[in-house]
This record gives C-alpha cells, sequence and structure tokens, in this order.
C-alpha cells in the first residue's frame, strides 16, 4: 500500500485544481463541478486517514460530505436550470440581480 | 341556607349580563323591570336568609368552589351569611330595589337606559359579594367592583367632561384605598397564612396584641375603608361624585357603597379590638370627618353636594362608632342612615327634575304647593336626620355619641365634637331646606312645578316611612351574636343624652330658621362678618386645592418632563440612534457585497486557509508557534 502521504498529496492537488477551477471559470456548470472535486478531494483524504488510523471516523464523515453534496447539487442544478430557463446568460459574474 | 345564600349574587348578575348584552334591544318598560326586579328578587332571598337567622339557624360559611390553589395558598369562593352580612344585604337590596324603581322614572327620558341599569345591577352584585365574601380575595374582588361600578356610573355621561375629571378622581382615590387592602391582604397571608375571614379570627389571637404587625394590617385595611367611604384626608372624591346621575349618588354615594368602609371595621372588629391604636385612629378619622364635612355642608349652595357633606359627616359618625367599638351603634346608623339619605337624595332629584337639572339651592323654594309629596318627605328625611325627638337618627346618632361620652379615655372630645356635629347637621339640613324648599308665599307662582310621578313619589315615601320607624328596630340585640351582648341604656342616661343631643339639635334648627327663614339680611351680615373663615369653609377648607398643588400639578408636571424629556429624548434617542446607527454602518458594510461570485469564493478560501494557518500554529506544526 502506497505511504499516507501520498494520498493526502493527491488530496491537496485535487483540492487546489478544484479551488483554482472555482475562481477562474465563469461557466456555472463548470464551477459545480469544481466544487464537486474539492469535496471529492477531502473525501480522498478521509477515507485515506481512517484506513492508516484504524477508525471508522473518517468514513463517517465522508459519508457525511457525500449525503450534504447530493442535497446541494438538487438546490444547485435546480437553480442553474432556472437561471437557464429565466434565458439569462451561462456566467456567474452576470447573476448579480442580488448586489445592493 | 347554603343554596339560598348564591342566589342573592346569582339575580342581580342575570340582571346584569342581560342588560348589559340584550338591553340594547329591549323595550324600555322590560330593562327598567329586569334591572329593578332582579335587586327585589335578591331582597327576597335576603329576607329568607333573615328569617332563617332569626329562626335559630347557625351563621353560614359555606364553600362552593375552590378558585385556586398554590401550595399552602388557596382561595375558596365561600360566602359569610351572619347577622352582620344579612343587615348589610337587606339594606343593600331593599333601599337599592327603591332606588331601582325610583330610576325607572327618573332616567326614562336618558338615551342610555338599559346602559344605566346595567351598571347599577352591577354595583349591586359587587356590593352584595364585598358583604358576603368569606374570604379577603373575594372581598377585595368586590370592593374593587364597586369601585369600579361607582367610576362607570359617575361618570354616566361622559359627554360631560366635568363628569368625566370626577369619575377618575373617584377612582384614582378608591385605587390608592385598594392597595391598602391589598397590603393588608399580604400582611395577614404572611403573618397567618390564612385567606377566609374564619381562619383569620381563629388565628388572629396568636399575634401580640397591639402589636406592629396587628396595627399595621388594621391600618391598611384602614386606608381601603377610609378612601371607599370618603372620610379625611381621601374624601375629596365624594362630592364630586355628584356628578353622577341622582339615584347613583342615593344607591352609591350615600346609602350603601360609601358605608362599605364601615362594614369592612366591623367586619374585622375581632382585628380592630386586637390592635387598639388603630381603633382609636378609626374613631378620630370618624369623629374629625364628621364635623369637618358638616362645617363645609353649611356653605355649599348645590343641593346634590350639601347631601354629599352630610353624607361624609354621617359616615364619620359611623367610623367613629365603631372605632370606639360600638360597632352595632354603627351598623344601626348605617342602616338608618340609609334610609334618610337615600330618601333625601331622591327627593332632591325630584326638586333638580323639576327645576330642569338646576342644583342651585338660590333658585329654588316655596315647594310646597308645586311638589306636595317631595316637599313633605323630604322634610321628615331632615327631621330624621337632625335627630328628631323620636325619628330613626335621632336613636342612632344617640347611641354614638353615648358611646363616644362613655368612652374611658381621651375619646370624650370626640363625644363633644359629636355633639357639635349633631347641632351643624340640623343647621345646615334645616338651611338647605328653608332656601330650597321655602316657607315663604309666592303670590305669583308662576313655575308650573310638577310633583315627579308615583314610580318616584312611592320609593321615597316608603323610605320615608323607615326613616320615621327604622329606629325601633332592634339591631343592637339583633346583631349581639356577632359583637356579643349589648349593654342596657338606663332611662336616665338614655333621656339626659337625649336632652342634650336634641338641644344642640334645637340650636341648630333655630340658627337656621333665624337666618334662612326670619332673617336673611342677617345671613347676609354673618357671612360679611365672618370674612375669611367663611371664604375657607366655602372652599371646602381648600383642600382640593392643597391637593392640587401638591399630587396633582407635581404629577403632571413629572409626567411632563418624562413625556418631553425621558420620552423623547432618553427612550426615543436610544430607538432612533441604534436605527441610525444600524443605517449608516449597513450603508459602508454593503460594499463588500459585490455581487460577484468568484470573488466571494476568493474570500472564502483565504478565511479557510486563515483558519488552518492558524488552528496549526496553535497545535503546533508550524515552524513559528502560536499562543506560546
Amino acid at each position: 500500500m502506497p505511504p499516507a502521504y501520498l494520498f493526502l498529496l493527491l488530496s491537496g492537488a485535487l483540492f487546489t485544481m478544484g479551488a483554482v477551477g472555482f475562481l477562474v471559470r465563469r461557466n456555472p456548470l463548470v464551477v459545480f463541478m469544481c466544487i464537486e472535486l474539492m469535496l471529492n478531494a477531502v473525501n480522498l483524504a478521509f477515507a485515506a486517514e481512517s484506513r492508516f488510523l484504524n477508525s471508522l471516523d473518517g468514513v463517517v464523515f465522508a459519508f457525511l460530505v457525500i449525503t450534504v453534496a447530493a442535497a446541494e447539487v438538487v438546490v444547485g442544478i435546480a437553480i442553474i436550470v432556472q437561471v437557464y430557463r429565466a434565458g439569462r446568460q451561462m456566467d456567474v459574474d452576470g447573476l448579480d440581480l442580488m448586489k445592493e | 341556607m347554603d343554596t339560598i345564600a348564591p342566589f342573592v349574587l346569582l339575580s342581580p348578575l342575570a340582571g346584569f349580563l342581560i342588560n348589559a348584552i340584550f338591553g340594547r334591544q329591549l323595550p324600555r318598560r322590560v330593562v327598567g323591570w329586569i334591572g329593578a326586579g332582579s335587586v327585589g328578587i335578591a331582597f327576597i332571598f335576603s329576607l329568607n336568609l333573615l328569617l332563617q337567622l332569626l329562626t335559630g339557624a347557625q351563621p353560614l360559611d359555606q364553600t362552593y368552589f375552590t378558585w385556586w390553589q398554590s401550595g399552602d395558598f388557596s382561595v375558596p369562593f365561600n360566602l359569610y351569611v351572619d347577622r352582620l352580612s344579612t343587615l348589610m344585604i337587606l339594606v343593600i337590596t331593599g333601599v337599592g330595589f327603591l332606588i331601582h324603581v325610583y330610576s325607572i322614572g327618573y332616567m326614562r327620558e336618558d338615551p342610555g337606559y338599559s346602559r344605566f341599569f346595567a351598571y347599577m345591577n352591577l354595583f349591586v352584585l359587587s356590593m352584595l359579594l364585598l358583604v358576603l365574601a368569606g374570604n379577603l380575595v373575594w372581598l377585595i374582588i368586590g370592593w374593587a367592583g364597586v369601585g369600579l361600578s361607582s367610576y362607570l356610573l359617575i361618570s354616566f355621561w361622559f359627554e360631560r367632561t366635568s363628569a368625566v375629571l370626577a369619575g377618575r378622581k373617584a377612582f384614582v382615590m378608591n385605587t390608592i384605598g385598594d392597595v391598602g387592602m391589598i397590603f393588608a391582604a399580604f400582611l395577614i397571608f404572611l403573618n397567618l397564612r390564612v385567606m377566609d375571614y374564619r381562619g383569620l379570627f381563629e388565628r388572629v389571637h396568636q399575634l401580640p396584641k397591639g402589636g406592629a404587625v396587628i396595627t399595621a394590617i388594621c391600618l391598611l385595611l384602614l386606608v381601603g375603608a377610609v378612601a371607599k367611604s370618603a372620610q379625611l384626608p381621601l374624601h375629596t372624591w365624594l362630592p364630586d361624585a355628584m356628578e353622577g346621575p341622582t339615584p347613583v349618588s342615593a344607591l352609591i354615594h350615600a346609602a350603601t357603597m360609601v358605608t362599605a368602609g364601615v362594614y369592612l371595621v366591623a367586619r374585622m372588629h375581632m382585628l380592630y379590638d386586637w390592635a387598639p391604636a388603630a381603633a382609636a385612629t378609626v374613631a378620630v378619622i370618624g369623629g374629625v370627618t364628621a364635623i369637618f364635612a358638616a362645617t363645609i355642608g353649611t356653605s355649599q349652595i348645590d343641593i346634590k353636594r350639601i347631601l354629599a357633606y352630610s353624607t361624609m359627616s354621617q359616615i364619620g359618625y359611623m367610623f367613629l362608632a365603631v372605632g370606639l367599638g360600638a360597632y352595632a351603634a354603627g351598623m344601626f346608623h348605617f342602616m338608618t342612615h340609609a334610609f334618610f339619605k337615600a330618601l333625601l337624595f331622591m327627593a332632591a332629584g325630584n326638586v333638580i327634575h323639576a327645576f330642569q337639572d338646576d342644583q342651585d339651592i338660590r333658585h329654588m323654594g316655596n315647594l310646597r304647593a308645586g311638589l306636595p309629596i317631595t316637599f313633605w318627605t323630604f322634610l321628615i328625611g331632615t327631621l330624621s336626620i337632625s335627630g328628631f325627638p323620636l325619628l330613626a337618627g335621632f336613636f342612632s346618632k344617640d347611641e354614638i355619641i353615648r358611646a363616644a361620652l362613655n368612652a374611658a379615655g381621651g375619646e370624650f372630645w370626640l363625644g363633644v365634637l359629636a355633639l357639635v356635629t349633631a347641632g351643624l347637621t340640623a343647621y345646615y339640613m334645616f338651611r338647605l331646606f328653608f332656601i330650597a324648599f321655602g316657607w315663604e308665599w309666592l303670590a305669583h307662582d308662576d313655575r308650573h312645578l310638577h310633583e315627579a310621578p308615583p314610580v318616584q313619589t312611592v320609593p321615597i315615601i316608603i323610605l320615608a316611612t323607615g326613616a320615621v320607624v327604622g329606629g325601633y328596630i332592634p339591631i343592637a340585640s339583633f346583631l349581639s351574636p356577632v359583637f356579643g351582648p349589648a349593654g342596657e341604656v338606663g332611662i336616665g342616661a338614655f333621656l339626659s343624652l337625649a336632652a342634650l343631643s336634641v338641644l344642640a339639635a334645637l340650636i341648630g334648627f333655630s340658627l337656621a330658621y333665624l337666618l334662612h327663614a326670619r332673617r336673611p339680611d342677617l345671613a347676609v351680615a354673618w357671612r360679611t362678618r365672618l370674612g375669611p373663615i367663611h371664604t375657607l369653609v366655602e372652599h371646602k377648607y381648600y383642600i382640593d386645592e392643597l391637593y392640587d398643588w401638591v399630587f396633582v400639578r407635581p404629577a403632571l408636571a413629572f409626567a411632563r418632563f418624562l413625556n418631553g424629556v425621558i420620552e423623547t429624548r432618553v427612550i426615543d434617542g436610544a430607538v432612533n440612534g441604534l436605527a441610525n446607527f444600524t443605517v449608516v454602518e449597513a450603508r459602508e458594510f454593503r460594499l463588500i457585497q459585490t455581487g460577484r461570485l468568484r470573488s466571494y469564493a476568493l474570500w472564502t478560501l483565504g478565511g479557510a486557509i486563515g483558519v488552518v494557518v492558524i488552528v496549526a500554529g496553535f497545535l503546533g506544526y508550524l515552524p513559528w508557534r502560536l499562543g506560546g
């Protein structure tokens, strides 16, 4: 089995990719995928550490994150679809109606 | 007995509810007879109670239900029917019934007819509750209830500012008394852990006799009694209360409610016997009020105000009696006073109606031809209150004066005061009679005065009968189971005191006859000669002005200060300042709400990294250490 730091490195790399993607991309669907990437990076870290520390706590947290992510996707996709239907451009920088 | 007693209360309650809810839809005739009839039915029930007591029934203390309970504090609804409360409810419902009947005629033109009868029934209900209650809580409820209905009825003609102000004044004064009562109840519960009379009377002797606690309790009760009975120094509301309709003055502010204070002291006589200092205070207040009010009565010109001061003075007599421990004498005078004072007020009401609501006695005069029944009944009432021999007032007043003169200690001078007051009573009553009813014969009587209809005269005639023969009712022996056996009075002692009091009354009468019937010019001359004294008395010793300056104006100034400074500057300032602060700060913080999602994400990420760095620093995973 590879050593633990490799899993953490992979997790950190995935998380950084997600975070940078989130910051630089403007398409809401891509932004969304970046969020998923970050969440799963964290899940990977949890699962790996769970294995190495011989404890189920991390796995439980991973399940929790998956559940929240699923719920969040439902809401998020619904909002994105509604925005699309309303005929607005698919650009997160344009969605600033709530400003002020 | 236990089944009859609640009906005494339920009957006026039903009358009140019917008139209050359906009164506007019902025809006037029905409203009036429901109002009067419910009190009449209560009178019949009261008579039944009296018969049962007279035929040997034991006094009743029946608990009907427990109102509420908390720990060892429980408030039952129990009625206490002994000879004292039976005498009270007989007078309340009997005289009350006559006054209700009178009101049917007196108020017939009034647009608030059903409202009037609803209030009147509410008053009778509260008063009966006050009297029949078997514990302090229900006593206080009845006590506040009569204050409320008194307020409602004084302000009955609410479109008149003076009536509204008078009602407010009465309510404030009565509330002072209510507070005293409530504090007395607190003290009783704290020290004796009881609320009901029977327990109270059983345990009162656990307190040290004449000690601070029992004296404080009795004095606090006295505050309530003084406020309700318009005694010094809480008397100023009663003359103003004459703004109410005349039947109200007759029922509430003469015959029944204002005597509640006397009833309270008599009911609590075991407490007052245990607190001699408080009892002496009662006597002094009564004696001083009696002469104080009588002197004011000599100088007033409003027919109802004269009667109001007379009421104060007579209640002063009753306070004097109960303060001296002559409880039966006080209750005796209460009963006879209810007869003749209700009679005087109702007769005055007839006169006021005949003169189109003019109450100035100087505009009246020579009423024998125009209002014969009113004239003669008023004369009977005047004679009775003045202590004319063998009339009701003669017997009851003499008993009080005798009690005062026979008292062991310094109360002797109270007896002298009472004697002087008897003379003053005769003077102001006959002054009123001569000026308002007059003997002189007008050659041209073109005033077309009309005697009141029988519905207004028959109750007066019945009361006049009471004012004549009421003195022969053996109240002292009737009440002996409550207050202990009545002392025997020798015929010689009786006659010598009677001679004294009749002499006093005769002097008063002669003075009134001389000044107001024979030589009115002398009255004018004396008035100027007395100068400042007359002005002082005419202005009621400036007590109203004093209270105005000492209490009302500072209170108003304080209220204005609160409204002008505290309210606008401090409270509004704090609220508005907080709001303004929020607005200003929100305007600044709004700038970070750019609406750009990705900048939010950057902030979030930065925050998360910051948290990680700080936590890691604390845990020692970084080259530099945080938090030592």
